[in-house]
C-alpha cells in the first residue's frame, strides 16, 4: 500500500499485512489520545455512538474480550458478544453459518478469536464488514503487538535500532508471530529465541536462537512468552524444570540484557516458570503497563476500522 | 627439565601419523618434552609404541543395577587394560540413567576408581521408553556426554526429531540403534544362507539399512528447521554399523554434508555369521555378525572415514546368561581388553591397515563426535597415552579379563600390539606385570 500524506487505513486488522508504517504509527498517535481519554474523571466519548460491534470468541479468553468490550463501551459503541464454547458451535454450526448468521443483525465490525489459522481471511470474505483479528491459532494477534508496540515506545523512545528479544515458544505463538511483523516495521531488530523444537525453522522479521544468552544480550527490551504445559505433553519438552534451569528469564540472566532493560509478558502468566516471579512486580516490569495500554490500542483500532480518518 | 615419568625410547604414532622415536617427559598430567628430561620412574619403551589414549564412545558397564555383568571397577579396570583413557558408557542400566543426579554418581564413582575416566550416555527420552524427551541441558550440565535409547531402537521418528532438535540446543550428540523393530522381528543372528540351513529366526540386514535410512531423513529435517537458528546443529550418530547397505547410506549423506557421524565394533570386522555354524550363543549379537562382504566393506569405510571411530559396544553378560540357548541368551560381546591388539593384528598386520588411520579412529575420531578436541603427541598434550607392544604375540585369555564377562569369540587367538602401559593425565592406571 502506498504511502499519502494523509494516510487512509484498511478497514479491518486482520495482521500487518495491509499495513505500513505510516499507518501504525499514526494509529499509535490515536491510541496516545485514548490514553488521554481513559485518564478523565469520565471515560467515554461519543466517537463511535451508533455502531454496533460483536466479539465473537470461538476459543476462550477472558482479558481480551474484556479489553476489547471497554475499549468499545468507552467510545460508546453497542457491544454483543458471542461466545463458541456456550452457544451455537457446540451444536455443530460451522464458523461461517454462525459468522452469517450474526450478519443478518447489523454487526458493523466483528472481533474475531479462533484456534486456527486464517479464519479471520475467510470470515473478512464472508462478511464484508471489518474484522479485527483478536488471535487465531498461532498465527497472529495483532492489536497485542501494537499494544507491544505502544508500551515500549511509551518507554524506550523511538524503536529504531532497538534490539527486543523474544523469549519462550516461539513456535505456537501468535505473539512472537505479530511482533515480528510489527516491531521491525517501527525500526527495531527482533530476536527470537527458545528450545529448537519450539522455534519455527524461519521467522520473517526475527533472527531465531536457541541460546538465551545470545537473544538477551544486549537487548533492549525482553519478552518473555507464556509456557504452555501441553508442550510437556507433546513431547516437545523434557519438564517445566528443565525449562526453568535453560529458559527461564531470571535476576541473573537479566543482567545479559542492557541496565534496566524493560519486561513484557503478554499474559496469563505462569510466575516461576517462564519468568523469576519477583521480576514481574519489579520496576523493570511493564506487565501491568500492557494491559491497561491494551485498552487505549483497542480504543485506536476500533476508532480506525469503523471511523477511517486519523 | 623435570618430570613424574620418562618413556625413553617409543615410536610415536598418533592420529596424525606415525612420527619418530622420542624420550617422552610426563609431568603435571602433561607431555613436558618429547626429547627427554629427569623423572623417578622411567620406562624403557624401545620397540614399543606411544599413542594417544583410546576413547570409546560405546560400551556397557552395567552400572547400575546390573553388577553381575559388571560395573564401574571392573569395566574402567577392563578399559585401562585395553589402552583406553576414556569411556563412554550406554545408559540402558537399571534404573535407566535418565536423571542428573544419576550421571553425577556415576561420575563421582568413576572418579574415586582411576582407572579410565567415565563419560555417561544419557538417555534420550525419560526410562528410554520413547515418550519423553531427557532434560538434556540438566544431564549434560550433570556430566553427559551423548544422549541415546541404545539398547532400544527410535521406533517414533517424531520423537528421534524433536530429540535432535532438542539436543541440538546444547551441542549434544544423540546417537541411535539404528534397526528397524518391524523388519528385523525376533532375529537372534543375520538372516540368511547361514540362518536359513541352522534354522535360526533372521534379522535382515535391511531392518539396519532402512532405519538409517529413515534417520537420516530425520537428520535432513532437522538440520532444515534449525537452518535459521545460528547456533544449534542437530548431531546424529549411528551406532555399531554392520552392513554393506548401511554404510553406503552413510557414505552418500557425508557427501552430502550431514551432520552424521558412525561407528563399527570389533567384532563386525572380524567375524561374520559363519561363525554361528558351532551354534554357540558368543557370537550372539545386535546387530548380529554379517557377511564376509559387509566386512569387507565396512573395513574399506573404516579406511575412507566413512566410519568415523570404533566402538566397542562391550556387552558383558553372565557366564549361565551366555550359556542359555541361542534364542534366549542375551544379545552382546565384550571386547574392552581385546579391541586394540585385535584390529592391530587383524587390521594392521594382516592386511597392511595404514597403523596411523587406525589410532585415529580409536582416538580423534571419538573425540571429534564427542566434542573433545585432538589429542596429539606433543608438549604441553595433556598425558593420557598407551603404550603398547606391536612384537609379542600371546592368545586371548578371557579368564584373566579385569572385566566380569570372562568370555570371548576370540579366546585363543594370537594377537600383537597388547597395551603395556595405560597413563591417564600422567597417571599410571595400567601396566602390565
Amino acid at each position: 500500500m502506498s504511502e499519502t500524506a494523509t494516510p487512509s487505513f484498511p478497514k479491518h486488522l486482520l495482521d500487518f499485512r495491509d499495513w505500513n508504517r505510516r499507518q501504525v504509527e499514526s494509529l499509535l498517535e490515536t491510541a496516545q489520545m485514548m490514553q488521554e481519554v481513559l485518564a478523565r474523571p469520565v471515560k467515554k466519548v461519543p466517537a463511535l455512538t451508533g455502531f454496533t460491534v460483536a466479539t465473537v470468541f470461538f476459543e476462550p479468553s477472558t482479558r481480551t474480550r474484556i479489553s476489547f468490550e471497554l475499549a468499545a463501551r468507552r467510545m460508546s459503541a453497542d457491544v454483543v458478544s458471542f461466545s463458541g464454547t456456550t452457544s451455537s458451535t457446540v451444536k455443530g454450526e460451522t464458523y461461517r453459518d454462525t459468522l452469517r448468521t450474526l450478519d443478518q443483525m447489523g454487526i458493523d465490525a466483528y472481533i474475531l478469536r479462533t484456534d486456527a489459522a486464517g479464519v479471520p481471511y475467510q470470515a473478512h470474505s464472508w462478511l464484508h464488514k471489518p474484522v479485527i483479528n483478536a488471535g487465531d491459532g498461532w498465527r497472529a494477534h495483532p492489536t497485542q503487538a501494537l499494544l507491544d508496540a505502544f508500551t515500549l515506545r511509551e518507554k524506550l523512545g523511538s524503536l529504531e535500532g532497538k534490539k527486543i528479544a523474544i523469549v519462550g515458544d516461539i513456535l505456537h505463538s501468535r505473539v512472537a508471530r505479530s511482533n515480528a511483523e510489527l516491531l521491525p516495521m517501527l525500526g527495531a531488530t527482533v530476536v527470537a529465541c527458545g528450545p529448537a523444537p519450539l522455534l519455527p525453522g524461519s521467522l520473517p522479521g526475527a533472527a531465531l536462537t536457541t541460546s538465551l544468552r545470545e537473544a538477551l544480550y544486549e537487548a533492549d527490551a525482553v519478552m518473555v512468552l507464556r509456557l504452555q504445559k501441553e508442550r510437556m505433553e507433546k513431547g516437545l519438552l523434557p519438564s517445566l524444570p528443565e525449562y526453568i534451569a535453560a529458559y527461564q528469564v531470571n535476576r541473573e540472566r537479566l543482567g545479559w540484557a542492557k541496565p534496566g532493560a524493560p519486561l513484557l509478558h503478554p499474559g496469563p502468566m505462569n510466575r516461576d516458570v517462564e519468568l523469576e516471579g519477583t521480576l514481574a512486580d519489579s520496576p523493570q516490569s511493564l506487565v501491568e503497563r500492557q494491559v491497561a495500554n491494551g485498552q487505549a490500542v483497542r480504543m485506536a483500532v476500533l476508532y480506525h476500522v469503523l471511523v477511517g480518518k486519523s | 627439565m623435570k618430570g613424574d615419568v620418562l618413556i625413553k625410547n617409543a615410536k610415536l604414532v598418533d592420529g596424525r601419523g606415525v612420527h619418530g622415536t622420542a624420550d617422552v617427559l610426563i609431568g603435571e598430567g602433561r607431555i613436558l618434552s618429547l626429547s627427554g628430561g629427569e623423572a623417578p620412574t622411567v620406562l624403557d619403551a624401545t620397540g614399543m609404541i606411544l599413542s594417544p589414549g583410546f576413547f570409546d564412545p560405546h560400551a556397557h558397564l552395567r552400572e547400575p543395577g546390573q553388577e553381575v555383568k559388571e560395573d564401574l571397577q571392573s569395566g574402567l579396570t577392563a578399559a585401562a587394560r585395553g589402552g583406553y583413557t576414556d569411556i563412554v558408557s550406554m545408559p540402558n542400566t537399571t534404573p535407566v540413567v535418565d536423571n542428573a543426579e544419576i550421571v553425577a554418581a556415576l561420575k563421582k564413582k568413576a572418579a574415586q576408581i582411576k582407572q579410565a575416566r567415565l563419560h555417561p550416555a544419557a538417555a534420550l527420552t525419560q526410562g528410554q521408553e520413547g515418550k519423553v524427551l531427557s532434560e538434556a541441558h540438566q544431564l549434560q550440565a550433570a556430566g553427559a556426554v551423548m544422549l541415546t535409547d541404545d539398547g532400544k531402537t527410535n521406533e517414533d521418528a517424531g520423537v528421534l526429531a524433536q530429540g535432535l532438535l532438542y539436543a541440538a540446543s546444547w551441542g549434544l550428540v544423540v546417537s541411535v540403534h539404528a534397526e528397524d523393530a518391524g523388519l528385523r522381528r525376533n532375529g537372534v543372528m543375520n538372516e540368511g544362507s547361514v540362518s536359513f540351513r541352522l534354522g535360526l529366526p533372521g534379522n535382515t540386514g535391511y531392518a539396519e539399512s532402512a532405519r538409517i535410512a529413515r534417520d537420516l531423513e530425520v537428520v535432513r529435517y532437522v538440520r532444515d528447521r534449525l537452518a535459521n537458528s545460528v547456533s544449534a546443529q542437530g548431531l546424529l550418530h549411528i551406532q555399531h554399523l554392520s552392513t554393506k547397505r548401511g554404510l553406503e547410506l552413510i557414505r552418500q549423506a557425508k557427501q552430502e554434508g550431514l551432520p552424521v557421524t558412525t561407528e563399527v565394533g570389533p567384532h563386525h570386522l572380524t567375524l561374520t555369521d559363519e561363525a554361528l555354524n558351532g551354534l554357540n550363543p558368543i557370537y550372539k549379537v545386535a546387530p548380529p555378525l554379517r557377511t564376509q562382504s559387509d566386512v569387507e566393506a565396512l573395513i574399506e569405510g573404516l579406511l575412507d572415514g566413512s566410519i568415523d571411530c570404533i566402538g566397542t559396544d562391550h556387552a558383558p553378560h553372565t557366564q549361565d546368561e551366555k550359556e542359555l540357548d541361542l534364542l534366549r541368551a542375551p544379545f552382546g560381546i565384550p571386547s574392552l581388553e581385546v579391541c586394540w591388539p585385535l584390529l592391530y593384528t587383524e587390521l594392521v598386520e594382516k592386511r597392511g591397515f595404514p597403523l596411523a588411520v587406525l589410532v585415529a579412529r580409536f582416538t580423534d575420531g571419538p573425540r571429534r563426535i564427542l566434542g573433545f578436541p585432538p589429542l596429539h603427541l606433543e608438549e604441553e598434550a595433556e598425558a593420557s597415552l598407551v603404550l603398547w607392544d606391536p612384537h609379542s604375540q600371546r592368545p586371548v585369555e578371557p579368564q584373566t579379563f579385569a572385566s566380569k564377562a570372562k568370555f570371548s569369540p576370540w579366546a585363543g587367538w594370537q594377537l600383537k600390539g597388547w597395551p603395556v602401559c595405560t597413563l591417564v593425565e600422567g597417571r599410571r592406571v595400567f601396566a602390565l606385570e
